[in-house]
């Protein structure tokens, strides 16, 4: 039974940060602009935060250092993702441009910066944020197990932005004007909407949630920070389409996803798994196989946002 | 008289290109200033000349360029045909096994080894485009999504197969190739010597005519594009849309798989590392084809032209400089080179206010 709560403990790990960052993309593709530097975003939230993490942990240390890290993540993120926004919304530029050259530019200034300042790349820092227990929910058998024990803070954050994104996302006006943005930007206009500012706002949503997802990415999988997310922007996109652009299915589709990727990182100590005797490579392929066939049935009536990609011109209206 | 103004047409539309480069350039320069004032001249001015110190550098600013030319062309060849190609790292890296496990098992091939290498990348790399072609073109999954988790399944795949066929335990890589699978020189061993540019560079620039000639100059071509640009339109004229759907990708992905059997034959200790890592030279292409604006002569040029920066940026350790620099200067370049609309807008406005007034 301990093996079934372990599993499930690392599928959370994973989905979590896919959870928070396809919820950003889905801010930024359904005000209508594609959003494909989602990876870039992570490495630099990432690496701000970290940067923070390793310079002021001789003085703090837990939970308050966390929240004050995912911060600075956020904020990161919003400003690296104003880059994307003024191309693709001031200046009409192609969205994947812009989107790539972030992608490119955050990896390479997270290395210079560190080796800049520390001569080698990787930054390393002291995990001080993995709760072994919550106080009286930590007993409750099954879900005590799967939520509350060697958790971290930022899974019940993951939960929160879920809820708060349906409801903004369905249930605000500001909701309803962006998802007018992304379908048909002049109509949104035409009732008095300001195309350009709803559509600020969901890329620099989008900016926010990437940065903190990219820290929290990190946090449990390693001890130091290497200028990567290891391409988990990317998956995020997949679980972002694959979730068809709104907020519970994204949910199912990150666990889906994390749950894949649990079992093929946990197999050897599963002895069921471990006696098929299939090699490790093909454990790891199973997250991505599984995915590729669901995608295979499911997409038939697949669409995303019909604005999405295409830069508002007033002028065509 | 039509002459000159298409040709003065074409260097317009690389203007914003050039210009983007001249201010990513720039970007560079103030970086360098920032973080070490006193070397930046020497630094900035070595990123522009490094690559012309002497022959050998020209060399490997070729040898750099070639990988990164074929998977630029296999981004490039799909954005005109309307699919995004984010699969190029898989492709790559399957092609490079194709080629590789050939140069291994068959040197009984003698003097067209290389060259049924070569082939065998590019049926590799084909057929792993083939899956997302498919999908797309009967199942509506989206190319991006169903690339990416190819591009992870490919890795695993390689790693794997190089593991049980080829594999060198000690070094974690494979195996190295038969001496007839390596691409010959043809004689550019003596004009750049000591670079390790090969016959590589003559076959992707035979690749760039070829998908030139295939966009450009035939009905298949202009039907892989017609279908791209509108898809349901294209079917009411009578074009097969699912088959040219899945063509493009097959073709994309078979020039991503030379561009991996390409690198890995060019005899130069590069072997396929059993790492957990996307091939890098994939990604590079997205770049590549952006910055060539998805034209094949373009995308040669924006190749060299990365290759060249590649070259500079390796003396730059001379001025304590990290290398990285030129990644930031390559994603700046490409960031302004989005600009591209609005430059192009302002030329054509002033050139009209101009001509108006010359016609009073």
């Amino acid at each position: 039974m301990s093996t079934v709560f372990f599993v499930m403990r690392q599928a959370l790990t994973y989905s979590i940060p896919l959870l928070i960052v396809a919820l950003g993309g889905m801010f930024s593709e359904r005000s209508g602009v594609v959003n494909i530097a989602l990876e870039g975003i992570m490495v630099f939230g990432a690496f701000t935060s970290i940067l923070f993490i390793n310079s002021v942990q001789d003085t703090m240390s837990g939970q308050l250092l966390l929240l004050l890290a995912l911060l600075i993540a956020g904020l990161s993120g919003i400003l690296i993702s104003l880059l994307h926004a003024y191309a693709s919304i001031n200046m009409k530029a192609n969205q994947v441009i812009s989107g790539t050259a972030i992608n490119m530019l955050t990896p390479a200034v997270a290395i210079y910066v560190a080796r800049m300042l520390q001569n080698v790349q990787q930054i390393n820092f002291n995990n001080t944020f993995r709760i072994p227990k919550v106080s009286v929910l930590g007993d409750i058998p099954g879900l005590g197990d799967v939520l509350f024990k060697d958790a971290y803070i930022t899974t019940y954050l993951g939960i929160l932005i879920l809820i708060v994104s349906t409801i903004v996302l369905y249930r605000t006006r500001f909701g309803l004007r962006l998802r007018a943005c992304g379908e048909h930007p002049h109509a949104a206009d035409s009732v008095g909407i300001n195309v350009y500012k709803i559509r600020y706002a969901g890329v620099m949503i989008s900016g926010f949630l990437a940065g903190i997802g990219g820290l929290i990415f990190v946090i449990p999988t390693s001890t130091n920070f290497n200028a990567t997310v290891a391409g988990y922007g990317f998956l995020a996109l997949a679980v972002l389409i694959f979730g068809q652009w709104k907020p519970m299915r994204i949910l199912y589709a990150s666990l889906f996803f994390g749950l894949m990727k649990a079992i093929a990182s946990t197999y050897s100590s599963i002895p069921f798994l471990l006696n098929l005797g299939i090699p490790s490579n093909f454990f790891k392929m199973v997250p991505f196989v599984a995915t590729l066939i669901v995608l295979a049935f499911t997409s038939k009536k697949s669409q995303g946002p019909k604005a999405a990609g295409i830069p508002y011109d007033k002028s065509l209206r | 008289m039509k002459r000159p103004d298409k040709l003065k047409e074409t260097i317009l539309s690389f203007l914003p290109s050039i210009l983007a480069i001249v201010v990513g350039l720039l970007f560079g320069f103030v970086i360098l200033l920032i973080s070490n004032p006193g070397q930046a001249l020497g630094g900035v001015s070595t990123i522009i000349t490094g690559a012309f110190r002497d022959m050998r550098s020209i060399g490997r600013v070729m040898y750099f360029a070639t990988p990164i030319v074929l998977t630029g062309l296999s981004v490039g060849f799909a954005f005109k045909t309307g699919l995004f190609n984010i699969g190029t790292p898989g492709q790559f890296i399957v092609g490079a096994f194709g080629a590789v496990l050939i140069g291994i098992k068959f040197p009984q091939l003698g003097s067209v080894h290389w060259i049924v290498a070569l082939l065998v990348s590019i049926v590799f790399g084909a057929l792993w485009a083939l899956l997302p072609g498919i999908l797309k073109a009967f199942a509506n999954v989206h190319e991006v999504i169903s690339s990416i988790m190819m591009n992870y399944i490919g890795m695993y795949l390689v790693n794997y197969l190089v593991q049980y066929n080829i594999y060198d335990r000690l070094r974690n890589q494979s195996m190295p190739v038969a001496k007839s699978a390596i691409i010959p020189r043809m004689g550019l061993d003596k004009i750049f010597p000591k670079s390790n540019v090969n016959a590589g560079f003559f076959v992707a620039i035979l690749a760039v005519i070829v998908i030139y000639i295939i966009l450009n100059k035939t009905t298949f071509g202009y039907e892989l594009k017609a279908v791209g640009f509108n898809r349901h339109a294209s079917k009411y004229a009578g074009i097969n849309e699912r088959r040219s759907i899945v063509l493009s990708m097959v073709i994309a992905g078979a020039l991503a798989g030379l561009g991996g059997g390409l690198l890995h034959l060019a005899g130069t200790g590069k072997y396929i590392e059993v790492v957990d890592v996307l091939a890098a030279e994939g990604f590079t292409g997205i770049p590549v084809a952006l910055l060539g604006m998805s034209n094949p002569i373009g995308i040669l040029f924006s190749g060299l032209f990365i290759g060249f920066l590649t070259v500079g940026g390796d003396y730059l350790q001379l001025y304590d400089y990290v290398p990285e620099v030129i990644d930031i200067i390559v994603a700046s370049i490409i960031y302004f080179s989005a600009f591209a609309l609005i430059i192009r807008d302002v030329i054509q406005r002033r050139r009209l206010r101009l001509g108006g007034e010359k016609e009073q």
